[in-house]
C-alpha cells in the first residue's frame, strides 16, 4: 500500500518531467527528491504512530471515574492543538481592559496650568489634571486577525468626565515578509521612544514636559505607516508616516493632501546577557491653519493666538535596560532619555478678537527628560526623572513687543515608587515639583492604581 | 508631499532587494532546550539563535531589539506555546514583519501542541495566578515528552526544508535511539525516588514528577507566578510538619533563598534543578539536562 503510494507519485512527478529528465544530474536529483519525500512520509508516518500510542495511552489510563473526567480534555489538546469553545463567539477579537484611577493633590489650581513660554492649544491635555479623587484614563482594547493577510486592533478610551474617545483603531499587514509592515488607520506615530506607549505602561502618571509642550501629550494621527526591518543581526527599523496632521502640532482642517509626515529609524541590540539598548531619530512635520492656541503676553495677561504655517519636530530617543544575566524578574534597571527639538514657522496672529495682529512668527524651542527606573525587589520598583524645557528666543515679526517672553526656562522633578502585586496591577505613588509656571513652583502628589483585566498584553521594549 | 515622504517612496523598491543569501535553515528557538532539540535533529541544516538562556524566567522576557531583529530573519520559530511566550512572543511576530513565522504558519512550531498537558484548569481565572488555559507549559521536564517533540519537529523540518527531509530523518532515527537507551539509563537510576515526597518553589516539575513518580506535597509560591511570602513559607512549614518531605526543588532561573529558607528550616537539602540546557554546569546537551537533573535528586536523596 505504502509503496505503491509512493510509486504513484513519483510516476506522476516523472511523467510531466520526462521530458527534461535527460541528463544524469537531472535523473540523480529527481531520485533525491523522491528520496526525500519517503522520508518525509515515514517521519509522519511515525508521528502519527506515535501519537496514537499517546492516545491509546491516555484511554487505557482512565479506568477511575475521576481519571475518566480529566483524561479527555488532555488527549484532545495533545491531538488538536489551539482549539477552543467553538461556535460563533470562538472568534471573537481578544479583549482587554484597563482599569485606573488617580487621587491628585497640588499646591497650584490646576485650572491655572501654563508652561511658560510655550504656546499650547486651549484643548491640549497639559498639567496634572483635575485635583482630588478621579477616575483616569481607562482603557477598552480589542485585537484579532481579520484574516491571513492582516491584524486589527482597537483602543478606546474612557475619560473621567464621561466622554469617549478613539485612542487608536488599525489595521496592519501581518503577510508582506521581507520585514515590511503597512499599517493604516488611527495609531500613535511611531516617533520617539515614549509616543507610540500607551498611558498604562508609562513609568510615570505623567508624560514628560518636552512631549506636553511640543506633541501635545503624545502625537496620534490618522494615516498610514510603512516599517521596515532590515535582514541584519542589528536590529534596524525605519518607518515612515503620511496622515491627517489631526491634532498639535498640526490642525486638522479640510485639504486633500496629508497634514503630517513622519520618518524614525531606530536600531539596537545586546551587550553581554545582562544589557540591551535602543535609540532612535525621528522627525514630524505638520501643517497647521488658524491653530487657537492659549498665550501669555508680555503684560501677563492671557490671550488668544492663531498659528499658520508647519512645524517641524525632530526626537532623539534612547534607552538602556540592565538586569542581572538577562533576567528581570529579581531586580533590573531602566534608563532613557529624549531630547526634542520644535521648529514652527508661519504666521501668528495676536489677540484673536481683540488686537488681531497678524505677523511673521518663527520658533525654535526644545526639551528634555532623563529618567532611571529601578527595580529594587521583586514588585517593588522606584523612579526618578528630570527634565527641563528650553523656549528659545521667539520671532514674533511685529508682534514682538506684545509676546516678548523673559527666557524662563521651566524644569521639573518627579519621584515615584510603584508596588506590582502581579503584573496585572500596579498602585503607584508619585511626588513632583513642576516649575513649568514661572516664579510659582507647583507640588503635586499623585497615589495611583491601573489594573489590566482580560487578555494577556504584550508589551514592546 | 515633502522631501522625507519623497525618501521613504524611493525607500520602498529597495525591500525587494533586500533578500539575504540563504544557506542553512535559520531556526528561532524560544528556550535553550528547543535550540538544543533543534541542533540534535537539522545538525549542520540549521542555524540556531537562542533568544533566552537557562538563568531568564521564560515567562517574563522582554521583546527586546535583538529579538525582533532575530525573529525577522528566522525561518522557523521553535517555542513551547501553551502561552508560556504570551508576554513576549506575539510582540516579536508582530514586529518582525515576517509572514513565515506567523501562527498558523509552518514555520510557527509550538512544541506543547504536540504532548499530552497536565494541569488543565478546570476554571480560567486570574485570582489563581499565573495560570495557563492550555495546561502546565513546563513540558521539558519529562524526557518522554522531548522524545514526541522530537518526532513533530522533525515533520516540520521536512516541511520547511522539503530537499534536507532525507538527512533530518536520519538524524532523527539517530537520535531517537540514542534518547531510547538514555531514557532507559535514567528510569534505571531514578528507581529509588518513586513516591519520594517533595516540596517545589513554583510549579514548574509537574512533567518531572509524572515521570519519575515524584510526590509534590507543597509549593512555596502561594499562587503561580506569585513570590512566595513568609506567612505562605510558615504554612507550608506547618504542612511539612504533617505530611514531610524529603527536598526542596528550584529551576536554576529562580531566586533560591525561598527554598534556601524552607531547606533550613525544614531541614531538608534543597535541589537546583538545571530545567533547561545550560540551568547548570552539567547540563550541557540535552542528554546532561536529564543525566544531571537524576543525578541532584538521587544525591538529595543520599542515594549517589
Amino acid at each position: 500500500m505504502n509503496k505503491t503510494f509512493l510509486a504513484s507519485i513519483a510516476l506522476a512527478l516523472a511523467a510531466p518531467l520526462g521530458a527534461m529528465a535527460d541528463t544524469p544530474s537531472d535523473i540523480s536529483a529527481l531520485r533525491q527528491e523522491i528520496e526525500a519525500m519517503r522520508a518525509a512520509y515515514e517521519a509522519r508516518l511515525q508521528a502519527l504512530e506515535q501519537r496514537l500510542k499517546v492516545a491509546e495511552g491516555a484511554t487505557s489510563q482512565a479506568p477511575k471515574p475521576e481519571a475518566a473526567v480529566a483524561q479527555p480534555p488532555a488527549s484532545v489538546a495533545a491531538t488538536v492543538p489551539a482549539t477552543s469553545g467553538g461556535g460563533a463567539n470562538s472568534f471573537n477579537p481578544s479583549m482587554s481592559l484597563i482599569l485606573s484611577g488617580l487621587y491628585t493633590r497640588t499646591s497650584l489650581d490646576p485650572a491655572s496650568y501654563a508652561i511658560t513660554g510655550f504656546q499650547l492649544p486651549a484643548d491640549a491635555e497639559v498639567g496634572p489634571g483635575t485635583r482630588g479623587l478621579s477616575l483616569a484614563e481607562s482603557e477598552l482594547g480589542f485585537s484579532a486577525n481579520v484574516d491571513p493577510w492582516l491584524h486589527g486592533a482597537a483602543n478606546i478610551s474612557l475619560h473621567a468626565d464621561n466622554t469617549v474617545s478613539v485612542e487608536e483603531a488599525y489595521v496592519q499587514t501581518t503577510s508582506l515578509g521581507n520585514g515590511v509592515s503597512l499599517k493604516a488607520g488611527r495609531f500613535f506615530s511611531g516617533i520617539g521612544y515614549l509616543n507610540p506607549q500607551h498611558s498604562h505602561t508609562w513609568d510615570f502618571t505623567d508624560n514628560p514636559l518636552a512631549y506636553q509642550a511640543l506633541l501635545g501629550t503624545q502625537y496620534g494621527d490618522d494615516g498610514v505607516q510603512l516599517s521596515w526591518l532590515a535582514p541584519t543581526d542589528r536590529y534596524i527599523e525605519i518607518s515612515a508616516e503620511l496622515g491627517r496632521g489631526r491634532s498639535f502640532p498640526g490642525s486638522d482642517t479640510g485639504r486633500n493632501g496629508a497634514g503630517m509626515t513622519a520618518l524614525s529609524a531606530h536600531t539596537g541590540g545586546d551587550i553581554g546577557d545582562s544589557h540591551n539598548w535602543r535609540a532612535g531619530l525621528s522627525v514630524l512635520n505638520a501643517k497647521a491653519t488658524d491653530q487657537a492656541l492659549n498665550a501669555t503676553s508680555a503684560a501677563g495677561s492671557l490671550v488668544n493666538n492663531a498659528f499658520s504655517g508647519s512645524t517641524r519636530v525632530w526626537v532623539v530617543d534612547g534607552i538602556w535596560k540592565w538586569a542581572p544575566d538577562g533576567n528581570a524578574s529579581h531586580t533590573n534597571f531602566k534608563l532613557q532619555g529624549e531630547y526634542l527639538r520644535s521648529t514652527r514657522d508661519g504666521s501668528l496672529v495676536y489677540d484673536v478678537g481683540n488686537s488681531n495682529s497678524a505677523g511673521a512668527y518663527r520658533a525654535v524651542q526644545s526639551g528634555w527628560y532623563v529618567q532611571g527606573v529601578y527595580q529594587f525587589m521583586p514588585n517593588w520598583r522606584i523612579g526618578l526623572r528630570t527634565e527641563r524645557l528650553n523656549p528659545g528666543t521667539p520671532d514674533y515679526g511685529i508682534n514682538a513687543l506684545s509676546l516678548m517672553g523673559s527666557g524662563y526656562q521651566p524644569r521639573k522633578n518627579s519621584l515615584m515608587l510603584d508596588y506590582n502585586p502581579s503584573e496585572f496591577s500596579r498602585v503607584r505613588l508619585q511626588f513632583a515639583q513642576d516649575r513649568s509656571r514661572e516664579g510659582r513652583p507647583d507640588n503635586q502628589i499623585f497615589l495611583q492604581y491601573q489594573m489590566s483585566l482580560g487578555a494577556h498584553g504584550a508589551h514592546s521594549y | 508631499m515633502n522631501r522625507h515622504t519623497f525618501l521613504a517612496l524611493l525607500a520602498a523598491p529597495l525591500v525587494l532587494l533586500a533578500t539575504p543569501a540563504q544557506a542553512a535553515l535559520r531556526i528561532f528557538a524560544c528556550e535553550p532546550e528547543w535550540g538544543a532539540l533543534a541542533q540534535e535533529l537539522g545538525g549542520s541544516l540549521v542555524d540556531i539563535s537562542v533568544a533566552t538562556n537557562a538563568r531568564q524566567d521564560p515567562h517574563q522576557i522582554q521583546a527586546k531589539p535583538s529579538l525582533i531583529a532575530r525573529a525577522r530573519n528566522a525561518d522557523l520559530v521553535v517555542c513551547t506555546g501553551a502561552e508560556l511566550e504570551i508576554g513576549w512572543l506575539p510582540v516579536l511576530l508582530q514586529q518582525s514583519g515576517n509572514a513565515k513565522i506567523q501562527p498558523g504558519q509552518p514555520g510557527n512550531f509550538a512544541a506543547a501542541d504536540y504532548v499530552r498537558k497536565l494541569e488543565i484548569p478546570t476554571q480560567l481565572d486570574r485570582s489563581q495566578g499565573d495560570v495557563h488555559a492550555a495546561g502546565n507549559p513546563h513540558i521539558q521536564t519529562d524526557p518522554r515528552n522531548i522524545a514526541q517533540v522530537a518526532v513533530a519537529l522533525t515533520a516540520r523540518l521536512q516541511q520547511v526544508d522539503a530537499a534536507n527531509a532525507g538527512q533530518y530523518a536520519k538524524a532523527q532515527a539517530d537520535f531517537s535511539q540514542r534518547w531510547q537507551q538514555a531514557m532507559a539509563r535514567w528510569s534505571t537510576r531514578a528507581a529509588p525516588l518513586r513516591g519520594v515526597p517533595v516540596v517545589s518553589q513554583h510549579k514548574a516539575f509537574v512533567y518531572l514528577y509524572d515521570w519519575l513518580g515524584l510526590k509534590e506535597v507543597a509549593v512555596l509560591e502561594p499562587k503561580p507566578g506569585v513570590e512566595p511570602t513568609a506567612s505562605h513559607l510558615q504554612e507550608v512549614l506547618s504542612t511539612l510538619k504533617a505530611t514531610p518531605a524529603r527536598m526542596v526543588l528550584y529551576s536554576a532561573y529562580q531566586d533560591p533563598r525561598p527554598s534556601e529558607w524552607l531547606s533550613k528550616n525544614a531541614g531538608i537539602p534543597v535541589v537546583k534543578i538545571p530545567f533547561t540546557v545550560g540551568g547548570t554546569d552539567g547540563a550541557k546537551d540535552l542528554f546532561g539536562l536529564f543525566d544531571d537533573t537524576v543525578t541532584r535528586l538521587l544525591a538529595a536523596l543520599g542515594k549517589p
